[in-house]
């Protein structure tokens, strides 16, 4: 054991922090993206089909031959790895947020126009927060899916944790297979933990009462 | 790009691109294959499961857990990991989707199952049904939509996955992407991932097709079902 780490133990820890780092960009930037989508959608509901119908497209599409697609426009990158990644986060999220929002009781916002807020004060300080709980449960699925992907963007060069399964894989190194593919689990269950104990911390109102 | 474009035709035009055991009708056969076979056998094992915890109540832990597991292994990393068990080739790929597509149908079903109307359920025991008669003739129909909604996630998942099972030995359309790599060909990498696309976006097309006809006409057209994991 002790000899295993001193062999693999930085290829390990580089993997997995570059997973982390692949996974983060995704979800960040994939978060930020439908945020938007879903706030323009949200406020001219006509475009709702045409959102969920593009992002649901792109994410029909398979992982592979997106990257197949991408790769000879923008070359074994970085970029050609996030664009894959980010477009299969959006769909997930805009359906998420979209619901959380249309889940705000129409009580609590005329109140909340009642109290004189103007569109803006009412949409960051009523709306969003209570679409907060079922966009984090959008957030969550996301990231899992997101550490998965990651693997696959090792045959782009990427990949983290991927990348050293399959070059274990190649050399029939079946020890350093099994350690990269429990760190890529444990990973995506310590983020899926970490951003429901996020979401109890934001939404403290949630348990107040009865559970949700 | 107008370059690559005219090579992509001539990769398609080829007309050794349409025999053999590298051509796209075999590739395409083994694709669908492949995938058909693991979406039959996860259903088969998935349904009566899910039907059974649905009616009895009984096992919904294990149903929760079981989606979210499959949901945390990338399907990569299975594919990869069962060759150590079943070795390359076609048998470790069938195993391997099989596995990936249980996760959807089951807690679909099970989600199904759950979402009957209890006084529908009373309303028939009421009449007199056996509990068997209420699953088959109540439950099961009203639970259809659900069900096939998760064999369209399972399905749409299954394709995608079975491409990369090119990687294990396992065929299919995926080989002219890993091929395409390997060896810098970029009409081969394209005109793979034109097919690979082609077929997820039919698969999905197909199987809404399905639920539609398989729906109860008294249900109207309720569209059910989260789209959880993907590969």
């Amino acid at each position: 054991m002790d000899e295993f780490l001193a062999r693999n133990g930085a290829m390990l820890a580089d993997g997995l922090a570059r997973h982390l780092l692949l996974t983060g960009i995704a979800v960040g930037v994939g978060l930020a993206l439908s945020l938007a989508l879903a706030l323009v959608a949200w406020r001219r509901r006509r475009l709702i089909p045409l959102v969920t119908g593009t992002t649901g497209l792109l994410y029909t599409i398979p992982s592979l031959a997106l990257f197949a697609f991408l790769v000879p426009f923008t070359g074994l990158t970085l970029l050609t790895a996030e664009i894959g990644l980010v477009s299969y986060t959006l769909l997930i999220l805009v359906r998420n947020i979209l619901a959380g929002l249309d889940a705000v009781p129409a009580d609590v916002r005329e109140a909340a126009d009642g109290m004189g807020h103007t569109g803006v004060q009412r949409l960051l300080r009523v709306d969003l927060p209570l679409a907060l709980p079922l966009a984090l449960a959008g957030v969550r699925i996301a990231t899992v899916t997101t550490v998965g992907l990651v693997t696959v963007t090792a045959l782009i060069g990427e990949g983290g944790l991927g990348q050293v399964m399959l070059r274990a894989f190649n050399l029939q190194n079946w020890g350093l297979v099994y350690a990269s593919v429990g760190l890529m689990v444990a990973l995506a269950v310590a983020l899926d933990l970490a951003i429901l104990g996020l979401g109890r911390a934001l939404t403290p109102w949630t348990r107040a009462g009865g559970r949700s | 790009m107008i370059e690559l474009a005219g090579d992509l035709a001539a990769w398609f035009a080829d007309p050794a691109r349409w025999t053999g055991t590298a051509g796209i009708p075999n590739r395409m056969l083994e694709h669908v294959v492949l995938s058909g076979l693991a979406v039959l056998v996860a259903a088969g094992i998935a349904v009566p499961a899910g039907l059974l915890i649905g009616h009895t109540n009984r096992g919904a832990l294990l149903a929760v857990s079981v989606a979210n597991i499959g949901r945390a292994v990338p399907s990569l990393a299975l594919l990869i990991v069962f060759v150590s068990v079943l070795g390359l080739g076609f048998r470790n790929a069938l195993v391997v989707l099989v596995l990936l597509a249980i996760p959807p149908i089951l807690t679909n079903t099970y989600a199904g199952m759950r979402g009957v109307d209890r006084d529908v359920v009373e309303a028939g025991s009421g009449m007199g049904m056996a509990p068997a008669t209420l699953l088959w003739r109540v439950e099961l129909p009203l639970a259809v939509p659900a069900i096939v909604a998760g064999a369209r996630t399972a399905a749409v998942q299954v394709v995608a996955t079975a491409t990369l099972a090119a990687l294990v030995g396992g065929g299919g359309l995926g080989r002219y992407i890993v091929d395409g790599f390997a060896v810098r060909d970029e009409a081969r990498l394209l005109g793979g991932a034109v097919l690979v696309a082609l077929l997820a976006l039919a698969t999905e097309r197909a199987m809404t097709l399905l639920e539609r006809r398989l729906t109860s006409p008294g249900l109207g057209l309720a569209t059910t079902g989260a789209r959880p994991a993907r590969g």
